[in-house]
């Protein structure tokens, strides 16, 4: 008996989301909207001080405010370990401890001091305000630059200095190339510390069973493994007896790809008092206590021929961590250093990177985690050798194009596929030519406006990551697979488990897309589970790029590792050779009889029974698959941007976008369009409103939504977006990664386009009007 | 001391007693486990927080529950009517207008009302319209499409 | 993200508020749409005793139109405002402005008498009602009183107002020939810096926003505007004034926008 498919929902098809219905009605369920029996509602107290030591803590007012359950300090929990970093590029890098409450010492304004617990939200906060910390301050250094003074204070006390890490690349013959060039460019770029800002902040439910020892913890995070494997560690419990539960997760950016102190504190502090624990952070409260991003510079040099050959680039990066590693701080600008080159051939390159520490937030992943950095860096002085040799830009990037793939660069990366001269072309295709923009220039021109137009061709690692170079190159703790589970049930639906995690991805219809191309099974008839480390056999989460190509891969090859086993069942079922069926529509039937048939339902129904299974075959179709990538993947593309600058005042308005781009085979172009569209959105924020601002004391002046600008719809033009698919090799989807890649791309496509408008060499971010303004005072020329 | 506030909420009439501080997006969230109200931020930038009060498009967290006494308020979970969903959640889920949802119902709630003032908007009007709520994953281009087509009438 | 906790009081009658003003002695605030007063307060910035919520008293309400001026209700919405067609016929400067306050929340709360006792240095409203020489009405314990909006502003968030009075109406005068423009770095912000220009023949009437601790008339502006000379006039406009510098601008370029805005306000009115 077959039973019809509605095929149409499979790869490659823009199939509206499964996951919609729910989030457009109000009944997601997000951190903040679970309540348990008997919860208390935590409020932290925050070192007002940039560094101090703290000579005490008075809650006495505190514990006498009503509806007060406890507040404690970092005397009143125990924790077997600090906020773990994951992350050790050299292997032998000094990791400092950070207590999840502060023990003694505070390194940055923002950091946990103490904690109250009540009965609800507003009770908390009153409590809060009446916690009395003294603190005896202590010299702070709050820029790279100071923290690297000579005599500068320290901020942790058991290191040299305030470097954290150096790390370094040279081949051979930079030297000599610098010095047989023809012209070298050389320049600083900046690339400034940014927040995050997802609209849902942090949030945890932290419940400690004090009967049976088991713990589950409810957090708005990316990792949902990573948190209980922490969790286990960090608060001295049996990894067995812990669950991790991501819910709906409003946005993360990287923000909540991380184990954070008050998760930590939230379950010490529900174990302590026997009852779950909520914390819910307040917007403020994440401007300073949820990692920030970038702040790093990038002391550049390229050395080229007349022609515009790069012979050699010369990078000095120089990175604030803020004052502690979080989980993955010291790989962002590691993983800036392996980008380093860019889009191009580069034969040379001596390329180092100064970690530094300094009494600010942390800093670790924001959408392209080191990679946004290397890209804006690289793009920039590729316009600035440009104007330089007076060349045209596009004719530059070509120039220096690698042009066979796999290609491996000088830092020894080798990007799996890629042709960037094709989507270079295309953006031409789509965009004007010189002479049509440069009459446009002279229209707007009458109007009081600079018309400038600006591109990226980028490229960029993701698909983290095989695991032998999470170890080996990264020096990462963790490795880089993914698994899932792909279950039929006796009623012929299915249940895939993803270790991926996402948080508006769209990965429940992207999974079930693949299981209606592999299986024949409908897409409406799939259920994804994720973010449950209950369900899931172990997931590295949703963040780098990567769950398509790894997690999604995963998803692909249990799949057919289940429809191979189907085969053979359906094969008993038919009394054939399994060789003798083809499968089409979620059907088996034999060669040349098509009426022999049986359906997937059907096998799966007999797989339940079991009786009559083939010799060696177990019974059940459920698959699990742990993928380990052979490669990263590398996603590449150009983009296009024009802009009009007022002349009076500076403000910058983007008239055009356009993006190309190139992400292997793509399952669902709807979801990747999107994953566009929400990049370059984040990008344009960064490269004209955004930036964490602290004062000289180390106060955070960007400490709320007003005075830390991000886009509205305003601000954001429409984004075109285009496509080529060159498949990747690395996995058998053929597919890259997407998701921040728009972020990537759209820094450089917008700063150049502006610089064009003004005819400038180069600009900081973020070119506010004012920013704008001054440089058209401080005179135009190149 | 508490005040005893009533509410019309989605058609619903509600009493409960409130401090005067408590603001309306928590009365609903928590006396009234009415969750698909989000709070995003402090300084009533993001929108999250939009529902009808009243007829108008208001952000909740910057209401206090006793203010709203006697009033109307329409949340997320009361624009649609049976289980169908509203043609403008329906025209946010046939152009992707929303990837993790939670800017969303917000989002849904100025847009409705943003059509029934200006029924044949222009982009630039929607994005105009807009510009009081915030969105960090779609980049906005979905969600204007989503208003776009829901102006249009037309269902893909 | 959550107040202080505070005593609330809903008067009926403008004669009840002011009673209790009275009563809590300078540690009560006037609740009328509570966009400014309540952000302030989730941030713990303003924590008052006491809360009197004005938002029920029928006699703030009403737009009233006469031959010369137009008298609008203190708790009139931003929304209302910008929608009025009366204000819309009579004084297009004010619609226009109430209809860049904000965003379309905030604007279906926010009250023009509200936004004129606050006196935000950045509002928008403040400054048109400067540069119009509209009339703020108070009543107090010791009656009613009409302030010039030339008086009204005195400093940072301070107006002239004594603890006791609550502004129950504005008026402002008919003027054609007039335009607000508004500087921000992002829709739904407060203006960096606002112009607001009402010409009237060969002299105009010009103030700023942004620039100072309160909203400012543009003197030299405004002295040197002959009629028809709009960029010259607007190279005063910050004349003898040291705008401040924070986050979102220095001095150095909010006296600068004064005099680009200035001449954008000036030509915009002298068009109509």
């Amino acid at each position: 008996m077959a039973i019809a498919t509605e095929q149409g929902k499979g790869i490659g098809q823009a199939v509206h989301r499964k996951e919609d219905k729910k989030l457009l009605t109000g009944k997601g369920r997000y951190v903040d909207d679970l309540k348990l029996p008997g919860m208390q509602h935590m409020a932290i107290v925050r070192s007002t001080h940039a560094h101090a030591d703290i000579t005490g803590i008075d809650t006495s007012k505190a514990k006498g405010m009503p509806g007060v359950t406890a507040v404690l300090t970092g005397d009143d929990l125990e924790f077997a370990a600090g906020v773990p970093c994951a992350s050790n590029p050299t292997g032998d890098m000094v990791h400092p401890v950070r207590p999840p409450l502060a023990k003694g010492r505070v390194r940055h304004a923002g950091e946990q001091v103490a904690v109250v617990l009540a009965t609800d939200r507003y009770a908390a906060a009153d409590a809060a305000a009446m916690v009395e910390v003294s603190y005896s301050p202590l010299p702070a250094v709050i820029t790279p630059e100071q923290a690297l003074a000579d005599g500068a204070p320290k901020v942790h006390e058991e290191l040299d200095s305030n470097v954290g890490l150096v790390l370094a690349h040279k081949t051979d013959n930079v030297d000599d190339a610098f010095a047989k060039a023809d012209v070298v460019v050389k320049h600083t770029i900046r690339n400034q510390r940014l927040i995050h800002v997802p609209i849902e902040t942090r949030g945890v439910v932290a419940d400690w069973n004090t009967a049976s020892d088991e713990l589950t913890v409810h957090s708005s995070t990316q990792v949902p493994h990573f948190l209980r494997t922490f969790l286990a560690i960090v608060c001295g419990v049996s990894e067995a007896k812990v669950r991790a539960i991501a819910p709906d997760v409003g946005g993360g950016f990287g923000s909540k790809l991380n184990a954070y102190a008050e998760e930590f504190i939230a379950a010490a502090a529900s174990q302590k008092i026997g009852a779950p624990v909520k914390w819910i952070e307040e917007r403020s409260e994440a401007m300073l206590a949820t990692c920030h991003g970038r702040a790093q510079d990038a002391h550049m040099e390229l050395a080229a021929t007349k022609d515009g050959k790069v012979l050699a680039m010369r990078a000095h990066y120089v990175q604030d961590y803020g004052s502690y590693l979080q989980m993955l701080t010291p790989l962002i600008s590691q993983l800036t250093l392996l980008m380093s080159p860019g889009a191009y051939a580069t034969p040379e390159v001596d390329v180092t990177v100064t970690n530094v520490y300094t009494n600010t937030v942390p800093t670790d992943a924001l959408r392209g985690a080191g990679r946004p950095e290397a890209t804006h860096a690289i793009e920039r002085m590729m316009d600035i050798l440009a104007l330089e040799l007076g060349m045209s830009r596009t004719e530059i990037r070509r120039r220096n194009f690698p042009q066979e793939f796999p290609f491996t660069t000088a830092i020894g990366l080798m990007y799996d596929s890629g042709d960037y001269e094709m989507t270079l072309d295309k953006l031409l295709e789509l965009s004007d030519s010189k002479d049509e923009f440069e009459k446009r220039r002279a229209e707007a021109d009458g109007r009081g406006k600079l018309l400038g137009r600006g591109l990226s061709t980028w490229v960029e690692v993701c698909g983290f990551v095989p695991s032998d170079v999470a170890r080996s190159a990264l020096g990462l703790t963790p490795g880089g697979w993914e698994s899932s589970t792909v279950r039929m049930h006796p009623t012929g639906k299915v249940t895939v488990i993803t270790g991926t995690s996402p948080h508006g991805q769209g990965h429940a219809t992207s999974w079930s897309q693949i299981i209606e191309t592999e299986l024949g099974i409908p897409f409406d008839d799939v259920e994804v589970i994720h973010g449950d480390t209950a369900f899931a056999p172990y997931g590295l989460g949703t963040y780098g790029s990567r769950s398509l190509a790894v997690g999604g891969t995963a998803v692909h090859l249990a799949a057919t590792q289940l429809r191979d086993k189907a085969r053979l069942v359906a094969a008993q079922m038919l009394e054939a050779s399994s060789d003798d069926l083809d499968f089409e529509g979620g059907t088996f039937s034999v060669k040349g009889s098509p009426d022999k048939s049986v359906t997937m339902q059907e096998v799966a129904f007999r797989a339940w029974q079991a009786f009559d299974m083939p010799e060696g075959v177990t019974p059940g179709l459920d698959e699990t698959v742990f993928f380990d990538p052979p490669n990263c993947v590398f996603p590449f593309g150009a983009h296009g941007c024009e802009v009009e600058v007022d002349k009076e005042t500076g403000k910058v308005e983007i008239t055009s976008y356009i993006a190309v781009d190139d992400c292997g085979n793509v399952i669902n172009p709807m979801i990747v369009d999107g994953q566009v569209h929400g990049g370059v959105a984040h990008g344009i924020g960064q490269a004209l409103y955004e930036g964490a601002v602290y004062d000289a004391n180390g106060q955070l002046l960007t400490g709320s939504l007003v005075e830390y600008v991000i886009p509205t719809a305003v601000e954001i033009p429409s984004i075109q977006t285009h496509r080529t698919v060159t498949p990747s090799p690395t996995n058998p989807l053929g597919v890259k990664g997407i998701g921040e890649a728009g972020t990537i791309a759209s820094t450089p496509a917008v700063v150049g386009a502006v610089c064009n408008a003004l005819g400038v060499r180069d600009l900081d971010m973020p070119l506010q009007p004012e920013t704008v303004w001054r440089a058209m005072q401080e005179g135009g020329a190149a | 001391m508490k005040r005893a506030v009533t509410i019309s909420v989605n058609g619903v009439s509600h009493t409960t007693g409130v401090e005067p501080r408590m603001l309306l997006v928590h009365l609903l969230r928590e006396h009234l486990n009415l969750t698909g109200t989000h709070v995003g931020c402090d300084t009533s930038n993001c929108g999250a927080c939009t529902v009808w009060l009243d007829g108008m498009a208001v952000k909740s967290c910057t209401v206090l529950a006793v203010q709203a006494n006697g009033s109307e308020v329409t949340t997320i979970e009361g624009v649609s009517a049976n289980g169908d969903l509203h043609p403008m959640q329906r025209a946010f889920h046939e152009t992707h207008g929303l990837q993790c949802g939670y800017c969303t119902p917000g989002m849904v709630m100025t847009a409705i009302k943003l059509l029934e003032s200006n029924p044949d908007p222009s982009d630039d009007e929607i994005r105009r319209g807009l510009e009081g709520n915030l969105c960090r994953c779609t980049g906005y281009e979905n969600i204007v499409a989503a208003v776009r087509q829901a102006a249009s009438g037309v269902t893909v | 993200m959550i107040p202080q906790a505070f005593e609330y009081e809903q008067p009926e009658s403008v004669a009840d508020a002011i009673a209790i003003l009275g009563k809590h002695g300078g540690e009560a605030r006037i609740l009328a749409g509570g966009h400014s007063l309540v952000p302030l307060m989730k941030l713990r910035l303003a924590a008052p005793d006491a809360l009197i919520d004005i938002g029920r008293i029928a006699s703030l309400r009403g737009i009233t139109d006469t031959p010369d001026a137009i008298t609008i209700g203190a708790l009139t919405t931003h929304a209302q405002v910008a929608s009025s067609e009366v204000i819309a016929g009579g004084c297009p400067i004010l619609a226009e402005t109430a209809a860049g306050i904000g965003d379309v929340q905030v604007r279906n709360r926010g009250t023009i008498g509200g936004s004129v006792a606050n006196a935000d240095p950045h509002g928008d409203l403040p400054a048109v009602f400067l540069a119009l020489e509209g009339e703020a009405t108070a009543e107090g314990p010791n009656g009613e009183r009409t302030i010039a909006a030339t008086d009204l502003f005195v400093d940072y968030l301070q107006t002239s107002l004594s603890q006791d009075e609550i502004v129950t109406s504005v008026r402002v005068p008919k003027a054609g020939r007039s335009a607000y423009v508004k500087f921000n770095r992002r829709a739904q912000d407060w203006a960096i810096v606002g112009a607001a220009a009402v010409v009237d023949g060969s002299s105009a009437r010009i103030a700023l926003t942004g620039v100072a601790s309160k909203p400012v008339r543009a003197a030299a502006a405004e002295a040197a505007f002959t009629g028809s000379n709009a960029a010259e006039a607007a190279g005063h406009a910050a004349d003898g004034l040291d705008p401040p510098s924070d986050t979102a601008a220095s001095g150095e370029y909010r006296a600068h926008l004064a005099r680009v805005l200035v001449r954008r306000a000036l030509e915009a009115a002298m068009a109509r």
